[in-house]
């Protein structure tokens, strides 16, 4: 066998692992085993690399340097990303995965910038190659620039798109407010007609300075694209950032005809597009809406109509009465939770509640938070047991059972209009029926809309009780209140 | 497939060192390329939504894997904007795997607490 055929057996290996690696994500144990199997196939593809022909045939003209300085820079980079993630607050795990998108978006952009320039790619077209290409103009689209093409332009795109989501989900102050131009979709418009332009002609001529430029547009439309989305939207972004990762390896993967990278590239495609799928449907939303819509923001309902004189606000001492009389209890957490760092204090809640023979579940909404199940990554922190985190299909039915449902941090997905109210910008939306539950407590700062700007008459309902405080004092001293009696 | 993809074989020949018709190199990879997106699909339907974040941090990881191309670029270069290009996507890829497949452990490890 071939040395070549040997490389490619053991990207078959690692891509087989990268499936087996997905397949095992199903339950939160063999997770774990998951994981470390798409680690070793990384591992393999790795090591595969430094084989192939190329690297070799350097290594034979110039000795072992250019391994080395490899290897120096991978090390460096697996000792950033290595230490990152073990200090990175769980808070702020949706921050983490934009930032490392938009890492692998950028290195796949930059592995078709380097096949582009390199004079290994001169060696293999010919010096005249370019001008052969250019004779032919539209007529001779080729896979080579096909790929390089896509690659860069997927790759530019995630890079500034994910630095952007970034700045967003760190509240960066200069971001903090979604860029709401009117004319912003005329802007896009034209960034992307002359990103079309700009693909066309490197599909037929791959040339440097086309590169640069593509680089340089796709990288402005990257972040105008990603400016005018709002914090709720978040998830959607991160999901569909996550998938362009993915596609922009695959797309690197063409480039340089290398089967593992197409495989785990659209692998990581189709998980990012699933997820982006799950979370439009949670919020009824189209992509599209999400993307280019905002919200329809036009306040259909009038918030001193819905609350006026409507509003019982709760003590501590009350709250913690009616608690000891529950049976049954569902913490609803939001984004909010994760704001005010509530996650220990809710587990506390819990403990001494479970202490007086009280069921504790938590009921979380597909969308609640920044990112696909972050309120679950939360609430794991804080040793709640996987079984007590139920999706929302499956709660749901038992809200009218339970004597007290208490909403953290979260304002839109327990909205009662997305059911009743036709007219409403969330009409539709699945949400969690907490206002079917006996006695609803809501723990919150102020009656501020939540992201959809509209007032929720969850908090004007004859069974809810509001407690204005910050999430996290409340619930200890709530804590403190029932442990107390 | 378009005609157009076909006209220009001369060319494309060169991207192919082993000498396969270039159009069916193309078609080769996008073979793998929707194969693999199907079972990506089928797979990934199954994952609950509990774990929907390690499983967002762990494709992730995995879409570092642009780091073996960056390595087979920057492998075969001594000197160039090429060969910086290809240095600091390996540098930048493997933030990205080492980050990914760390902190998905890290999550996992918290959705299983040992038990005291």
């Amino acid at each position: 066998m071939s040395s070549q055929a040997w490389i490619n057996l053991a990207y078959l290996t690692a891509s087989m692992l990268f499936i087996v690696a997905f397949k095992l994500m199903s339950g939160p144990r063999t997770a774990v085993r998951g994981n470390y199997l798409g680690a070793a196939g990384m591992a393999i593809a790795i090591l595969a690399a430094c084989f192939e022909q190329p690297v070799a045939a350097s290594v034979a003209k110039n000795g072992i340097w250019p391994l080395a300085l490899l290897a120096a820079f991978a090390a460096a980079g697996g000792g950033i990303g290595a230490t990152m993630a073990r200090r990175w607050p769980m808070t702020g795990m949706p921050q983490m995965v934009a930032l490392l998108n938009g890492f692998g978006g950028a290195a796949s952009m930059l592995v078709a910038a380097a096949e582009l320039t390199s004079t290994h790619t001169i060696a293999r077209f010919g010096e005249g190659a370019a001008q052969t290409t250019a004779q032919t103009s539209l007529g001779s689209w080729t896979q080579f620039g096909i790929a390089i093409g896509l690659a860069c332009l997927i790759g530019s795109v995630t890079l500034t798109g994910s630095l952007v989501a970034f700045a967003k989900l760190q509240e960066l102050p200069r971001f903090k407010k979604p860029w709401d131009d009117p004319n912003r979709q005329w802007f896009n418009l034209g960034l992307g007609i002359v990103v079309v332009l700009l693909l066309w002609a490197m599909f037929s001529n791959p040339q440097p300075l086309l590169f640069l430029l593509l680089v340089l547009v796709a990288a402005a439309l990257g972040a105008t694209l990603t400016l005018p989305i709002g914090g709720a939207d978040m998830p959607v972004v991160i999901c569909l950032l996550n998938s362009y990762s993915g596609l922009a390896a695959a797309a690197a993967g063409f480039v340089i005809d290398n089967s593992v990278l197409v495989i785990a590239g659209s692998l990581v495609g189709a998980s990012g597009l699933i997820l982006t799928a799950i979370m439009c449907k949670a919020m009824n939303r189209s992509l599209v809406g999400v993307l280019f819509g905002g919200l329809g923001t036009t306040a259909t309902v009038d918030a001193d109509e819905v609350y006026a004189g409507k509003i019982k606000a709760a003590e501590t001492e009350e709250l913690a009465m009616v608690l000891e009389q529950a049976d049954r209890v569902v913490i609803v957490p939001g984004y909010g939770l994760a704001v005010a760092q509530a996650q220990h204090a809710v587990r506390e809640l819990a403990d001494v509640l479970e202490a007086r023979g009280t069921t504790v579940e938590y009921a979380i909404h597909p969308v609640a938070g920044r990112m696909p199940g972050h309120m679950n990554v939360l609430l794991a922190e804080a040793d709640i047991e996987y079984e007590k985190l139920r999706e929302m299909d499956d709660i749901n039915p038992t809200f009218p059972e339970t004597d007290v449902a208490i909403v953290i941090g979260a304002n839109d997905v327990v909205n009662p209009a997305a059911r009743t109210d036709p007219n409403s910008p969330i009409a539709g939306m699945p949400i969690l029926d907490v206002d079917k539950a006996q006695t609803v407590i809501v723990v919150k700062r102020s009656l501020s809309p939540g992201f959809a700007g509209i007032p929720n008459p969850l908090f004007a309902a004859d069974n809810t009780l509001m407690y204005f405080a910050d999430g996290k004092k409340a619930l200890i001293d709530l804590t403190a209140a029932i442990a107390r009696d | 497939m378009p005609k157009t993809l076909l006209l220009d074989s001369a060319t494309l020949l060169a991207t192919t060192p082993s000498g396969e018709d270039p159009a069916s190199t193309f078609i080769r990879l996008l073979t793998v390329f929707l194969l693999a997106m199907w079972v990506g699909f089928e797979v990934i339907t199954k994952v609950p939504q509990r774990l929907h974040t390690p499983l967002t941090s762990g494709s992730n990881a995995i879409s570092g894997v642009t780091v073996v191309g960056a390595l087979v670029v920057a492998g075969s270069l001594t000197s160039g904007f090429g060969s910086l290009f290809g240095l600091l996507a390996v540098f930048l890829a493997m933030i990205n795997v080492a980050g990914g497949f760390v902190v998905t452990h890290r999550m996992l490890e918290m959705f299983n607490p040992k038990k005291k």
